[in-house]
C-alpha cells in the first residue's frame, strides 16, 4: 500500500477522459488500460467493463459514465490515473461537458479505418474549451483497411498537433498502449487546486444502486472532504451526511478523506437520481465555498412523447416503472396525461431521440411493460393574444387558434460530416427539413463538414434514418440548441370515421402539412385492418379536410376447407386473427393497431 | 361412434394448387402399406373401444391402390377395430383412374360404399392450370361410369374462383355436375397456399387472383343453384341431396373421435389432437423403429370450446347454447352470448331454438365472426 503522503501528492494524479465516436474503440482501450495497470486481472477480464448495462453493450454505446482509478508506475514513481468515462451520444452532450470539466487531459481516439466523425469534433471542441491537454490516438492500426495517412491529416487539421504527437495504436492487440500510458503521465498536467480552501467538488455523474441508493461521482477542485462530514449540494440546497466516500477501482474502495485533485464517490442516503444534479457543487455546511463551480445547467428535456399502457389496467404499474427508471435516470421527466384514444398515460420528456428509445426499451426489458408510444414532438412556446407564454409539450395542449398570437419552435445548429459524393443529397435533405446551410468546410479532399441552421422538430421524425441511408452510414451528425424562433405551425388532426384521434395529431410546419397529411392517410390505410364497414381516414387542419383514404369493408372472409387435419391449423389461424384484434385500440367503432400510432415515424 | 381416416400419400402427378402431403415416388407404396398396417395396430386404443361408423380413404390419390391393396387395408381395419355393419366407407378417386374394370371391382369386390371424385372443373383450360391428369370428357365419363357401376353415394369436388373462370363458365360447371344427379358436392374456392406451384405463379405475376367481389358472386351463385337443384348446404363448402351428407366429414364438425393413419394424418379423441410426420421415409422409418411418429397437443377447455364454435358455426346445425352451458359451464355460456350480440344485431348470426347459426349473409364472413367469438 502506498503511504498517505504519496496519495496526497497532487503531482502524481492524472485525470483524463477518452473522446471517441461510437465503435471507435473507447471501451476496448479502457479495458486494455485496466489490464496494463493490473487494475483488472486477465482472469476477471470481461469485455468492455465500463459499459455495464445490457442495453449499452448491445448498442455498443456508453450511456452512463463512470470513473475508474488505476495505479501506474513510471520511472519508479507511482501515479494515480483517473479515467472518467463519457457518454458518446449527442443526447448527452451536457453530461459530457461535466465529465470534461473534471479532467485535465483527454485521449482523442480516432478509428484509423473511419476517420473523424461529427460527434468527436463537438466533444473535442468542448475539451479544448476547457483547456484539456489532448493526446491524439490513431486506433485500429491492426486493421487492413486502416488509412493512417488520411486520418492523421484530419487529426492534425483539427487539433493543430504535430504528426509525431499522434500515437499509433490498436486497443485490440495492445499495440501502442505503453506509449499512451507514458504520455498520459508526461503530457497531462496534474490537477490544480488549493487543499486548504473551502471544499468545492464537481458532481459529474451519479449511479443508482438498489441497496445503497445514489452514488454520486465527483472531483474535488479545492479543499478536502472527510467521511461523516455534513455537506451541501449547492444547486439543490440539500444537506447530507457523507456516509461513505471513496474511490472506484472496479470495486468501490472506501476512504476516510479525499483531497483536492482526487476523483471519487459519495454515498449519503440519497434515494433518487433527481436529487443529484450533474454539474452541481458539493461544499461543506460549516465552511461553504463562495461560489459554485461554473457551468451548471438544469437539464431540460427537448423531446416529448406519450407513453401509454397497452392494457389500461397497467397504468399504475407503468407509473411505478417510470418512477423506478427515474431513480437512475434524472433526465427523464413525466407527467400524467390522458388521451381520448389511448386512455390514461404519461407525457414523457427526453433529452433526445436516443434517450427516448432507451427509455422505451428499458420499460420493455427491465419492467416487462407493454406500451404504446405516440409520435414524439419538441417543446414549443405558444404566445397567447394576452401576451402569456405557454410551454406546449403536446399537440392537444396548443391554445385555441382564436387565443393564439404566435408559436415559437426550438432551432438547432446541426453539423454533418460526410463524404463529398453525398453532399448533394444531404443538402437536399436538410433544405427539405427547413434547414439553411451556414457553412461548408472541407476537412480533407473528400470529407466535408456542413453546418445547418434548422428546426429541432425536423430531426425528431426520421432525419437520422434518412441521413444514414443517403450516406450509406458514412455521414455523422451532431447538433446543439440555438434558441427559439417564430414558426408557422399548424395542428394536423387525423379522423377515423369522422372521429378525431388525438394521439395521432401533430404540430407541423404549414408548408409540409398537405404532403404529410396525405402520407399519413396512406400509411394508416395500410395498417388499419378491414372491418365490417367502410372506414374513412381523413387528415384535417381545423375543420378543413386535406386528405382522405378509405379502408373498404370486409366482404368475404371465409375459409373453404376445414376437415380433420385442418382443424388444428385452422383454429390456430383464427386464434391469430383474434390475437391481432386484441392488440388493437378501439376508437369509436374502429379498431386501430398499435403500430398506427407510430406510423408517421416510419414513413419514407 | 368414431371414424378412421387413411391417408394415401401418393399421386401420379402433382396438382398445382394442392398443399396436402403427397409424393410421386410410387415405388415406396408397398413399404408404406406395411407401415399403415402397423399404425392401425398402434392406434388400437386411441378411440377407447368406440365403434367405427365411418372410414375414409383419402389422399393424395387412393386410386393408385389396387383392389387387393385396398382390401388388405380394409380387412386390417375390421380385424383391429369394431366396425359397424352400416359403416360409411368412402374412397377418394381421380377421374383418370376410374376405368370401368376398376369401378366394377371397387363396387363388387370391396366394402366401399361411397365414392368421392376429384373433378374440380369441366373446363379443360382450368384442368390444365390446376395440372390435373384428366380432361373434361374423362371427368364426365368417370361420373357416369361410377353411377353405372352401382354406387349410390357419389360425391364430386369442384373448384371456383379459378383465374380466368367466368361466371357463365362456373354456372355451366354447376349445371353439368347436377345434371348427373350426383349425391353430394364439395365446392371450394381456389386458395393459393405457400409452396404450391400456383402460388409461385401468382407471385411471379403469371396469373392474377380472382377479385374478391367476383369470388363472392360465384359463391353466392353456388348456393343459389345448389338449392334450386334440391341440394342442402350443410356446411360452408358442402352440399348434398337429403340423406346423402358425408357422415365422416360431419364427424369432424361435430366433435366425433377419429384416428388418422398415414403420413400427415391427424387424430382426435376429445382430450388430444395429434398429427403424424409429413414425410413418407421418416414415417416408415419411425414406425418400423417404434419411435414417436407424431406430435400431440392436449386440448384444454378453452381450446375445445373454440373448436366447438369454429366447427359448429360452419354447419347448418350451428352451435347449441344448452350444450355449451352443460359442457363448458355458465361462464362460457355468458361470454358467448355477449360476443354474439353485435352479430345478432347485424343479422350475421341468427338464433333459433337455443342454437346460433350463421345467416346467409354471415356465412361470407364466417372467419371474421368465428375469430371474434373465440375466447382468449
Amino acid at each position: 500500500m502506498p503511504s498517505k503522503e504519496e496519495d496526497r501528492c497532487m503531482e502524481n494524479i492524472r485525470n483524463f477522459c477518452i473522446i471517441a465516436h461510437i465503435d471507435h474503440g473507447k471501451s476496448t482501450l479502457a479495458d486494455r488500460m485496466l489490464l496494463t495497470t493490473h487494475t483488472l486481472s486477465e482472469r476477471d477480464f470481461k469485455d468492455q467493463v465500463l459499459d455495464n448495462m445490457d442495453l449499452e453493450r448491445e448498442r455498443g454505446i456508453t450511456i452512463k459514465s463512470h470513473a475508474v482509478q488505476m495505479d501506474f508506475i513510471l520511472e519508479g514513481k507511482k501515479y494515480i490515473l483517473n479515467l472518467i468515462d463519457t457518454p458518446g451520444h449527442v443526447d448527452f452532450s451536457y453530461e459530457v461537458s461535466r465529465s470534461i470539466a473534471a479532467c485535465e487531459g483527454a485521449l482523442l481516439v480516432v478509428d484509423a479505418t473511419q476517420g473523424v466523425q461529427a460527434q468527436t469534433i463537438s466533444n473535442l471542441y468542448q475539451a479544448i474549451d476547457h483547456n484539456l491537454e489532448i493526446i491524439p490516438v490513431l486506433n485500429k492500426m491492426d486493421m487492413p483497411s486502416a488509412m493512417p495517412d488520411e486520418v492523421r491529416d484530419q487529426i492534425i487539421d483539427l487539433t493543430g498537433c504535430s504528426r509525431e504527437d499522434i500515437i499509433e495504436a490498436s486497443a485490440k492487440t495492445g499495440y501502442g498502449i505503453d506509449r499512451i500510458m507514458k504520455e498520459i503521465v508526461r503530457k497531462i498536467p496534474p490537477p490544480k487546486g488549493d487543499p486548504a480552501a473551502p471544499l468545492q467538488a464537481l458532481i459529474f455523474d451519479s449511479v443508482f444502486n438498489s441497496f445503497r441508493g445514489i452514488f454520486a461521482y465527483f472531483k474535488v477542485f479545492n479543499g478536502e472532504i472527510r467521511k461523516g462530514e455534513k455537506v451541501k449540494f449547492v444547486a439543490t440546497g440539500r444537506i447530507y451526511d457523507a456516509d461513505e466516500i471513496g474511490v472506484l477501482k472496479i470495486k468501490f474502495q472506501p476512504r476516510d478523506v479525499l483531497y483536492a485533485g482526487d476523483v471519487g464517490y459519495i454515498i449519503s442516503g440519497i434515494k433518487s437520481a433527481r436529487e443529484v444534479k450533474v454539474g452541481d457543487t458539493i461544499t461543506h455546511v460549516s465552511r461553504p465555498c463562495d461560489k459554485a463551480i461554473t457551468g451548471f445547467e438544469e437539464v431540460k428535456p427537448m423531446v416529448f412523447a406519450g407513453i401509454y399502457p397497452v392494457d389500461a389496467d397497467d397504468y399504475e404499474e407503468l407509473r411505478a416503472s417510470l418512477e423506478k427508471l427515474q431513480l437512475n435516470d434524472a433526465s427523464l421527466s413525466f407527467v400524467p396525461e390522458s388521451s381520448a384514444a389511448l386512455g390514461f398515460g404519461f407525457r414523457c420528456g427526453f433529452l433526445g431521440l436516443l434517450h427516448m428509445e432507451i427509455v422505451q426499451e428499458r420499460l420493455d426489458r427491465e419492467f416487462d411493460m407493454d406500451i404504446i408510444n405516440t409520435v414524439p414532438n419538441v417543446s414549443f412556446k405558444a404566445y397567447t393574444t394576452k401576451g402569456e407564454m405557454i410551454d406546449v409539450h403536446n399537440p392537444s395542449g396548443m391554445p385555441e387558434p382564436a387565443n393564439l398570437d404566435y408559436i415559437e419552435e426550438p432551432y438547432i445548429i446541426a453539423q454533418v460530416i460526410c463524404r463529398s459524393e453525398n453532399v448533394g443529397p444531404i443538402m437536399t435533405l436538410c433544405i427539405d427539413k427547413r434547414g439553411t446551410l451556414k457553412n461548408q468546410l472541407y476537412l480533407t479532399s473528400n470529407r466535408i463538414e456542413l453546418t445547418f441552421d434548422m428546426p429541432l422538430s425536423e430531426i425528431v421524425f426520421d432525419f437520422y434514418d434518412k441521413l444514414k441511408s443517403i450516406s450509406k452510414g458514412y455521414a455523422s451528425f451532431d447538433y446543439h440548441m440555438s434558441g427559439y424562433r417564430k414558426a408557422d405551425l399548424v395542428r394536423l388532426d387525423m379522423l377515423l370515421n369522422g372521429e378525431m384521434v388525438d394521439a395521432l395529431s401533430s404540430l407541423i410546419h404549414r408548408s409540409h402539412a398537405y404532403n404529410f397529411g396525405r402520407r399519413v392517410c396512406e400509411k394508416l390505410k395500410e395498417l388499419i385492418h378491414r372491418q365490417q364497414f367502410d372506414i374513412a381516414i381523413q387528415a384535417a387542419i381545423g375543420s378543413k379536410i386535406i386528405a382522405r383514404e378509405t379502408v373498404k369493408a370486409v366482404r368475404k372472409d371465409v375459409t373453404a376447407k376445414c376437415y380433420g387435419g385442418d382443424i388444428t391449423r385452422k383454429r390456430k389461424l383464427l386464434e391469430k386473427q383474434k390475437k391481432g384484434k386484441k392488440r388493437m385500440r378501439q376508437i369509436g367503432t374502429v379498431e386501430v393497431p398499435q403500430s398506427a400510432f407510430l406510423a408517421v415515424l416510419k414513413m419514407d | 361412434m368414431a371414424g378412421i381416416y387413411v391417408h394415401i400419400p401418393f399421386c401420379r402427378k402433382q396438382c398445382s394448387y394442392c398443399d396436402f402431403y403427397k409424393s410421386t415416388l410410387l415405388e415406396n407404396k408397398k413399404t408404406l402399406l406395411v407401415s399403415l398396417m402397423k399404425e392401425l395396430d398402434h392406434k388400437a386404443n386411441y378411440l377407447e373401444g368406440d365403434r367405427i361408423e365411418t372410414i375414409y380413404i383419402g389422399g393424395g390419390t387412393p386410386s393408385v391402390l389396387s383392389i387387393e391393396e385396398i382390401n388388405l387395408l380394409l380387412s386390417k381395419i375390421s380385424a383391429v377395430y369394431k366396425v359397424s355393419d352400416k359403416a360409411e366407407i368412402t374412397f377418394e378417386a381421380n377421374p383418370d383412374d376410374l376405368n370401368k374394370t376398376y369401378l366394377e371391382r371397387l363396387y363388387n369386390n370391396t366394402v366401399i360404399n361411397r365414392l368421392s371424385i376429384g373433378i374440380q372443373s369441366f373446363i379443360d383450360r382450368d384442368l390444365r392450370l390446376l395440372n390435373r391428369r384428366h380432361d373434361s370428357t374423362k371427368a364426365k365419363h368417370a361420373i357416369r361410369d361410377t353411377l353405372k357401376a352401382g354406387f349410390s353415394d357419389v360425391s364430386i369436388d369442384l373448384i371456383y374462383s379459378i383465374p380466368g373462370m367466368s361466371m357463365d363458365e362456373w354456372i355451366c360447371n354447376l349445371n353439368t355436375a347436377f345434371s348427373f344427379n350426383i349425391h353430394h358436392l364439395s365446392a371450394y374456392f381456389l386458395t393459393f397456399e405457400p409452396g404450391t406451384c400456383i402460388y409461385g405463379k401468382l407471385k411471379n405475376k403469371e396469373i392474377d387472383q380472382v377479385k374478391e367481389e367476383q369470388s363472392l358472386e360465384q359463391y353466392k351463385k353456388l348456393i343459389e343453384i345448389a338449392e334450386k337443384a334440391g341440394y342442402i348446404q350443410y356446411e360452408i363448402s358442402n352440399f348434398s341431396l337429403p340423406g346423402h351428407l358425408s357422415k365422416h366429414n360431419s364427424g369432424y364438425w361435430s366433435g366425433k373421435k377419429y384416428i388418422g393413419i398415414g403420413p400427415s394424418a391427424h387424430s382426435y379423441n376429445i382430450k388430444t389432437r395429434q398429427w403424424n410426420v409429413s414425410d413418407n421415409a421418416e414415417y416408415i422409418m419411425k414406425i418400423n423403429q417404434n419411435r414417436t411418429y407424431f406430435e400431440m397437443e392436449h386440448l384444454n377447455l378453452k381450446t375445445r370450446f373454440n373448436e366447438y364454435i369454429m366447427t359448429g358455426l360452419r354447419t347448418k346445425w350451428g352451435i347449441d347454447l344448452k350444450e355449451i352451458e352443460k359442457k363448458f359451464g355458465t361462464e362460457f355460456y355468458r361470454l358467448i352470448i355477449n360476443k354474439a350480440l353485435p352479430f345478432l344485431k347485424n343479422n350475421d348470426i341468427e338464433e333459433k331454438e337455443n342454437h346460433y347459426f350463421l345467416t346467409s349473409k354471415g356465412i361470407f364472413i364466417a372467419d371474421y365472426i368465428i375469430s371474434a367469438m373465440f375466447l382468449d
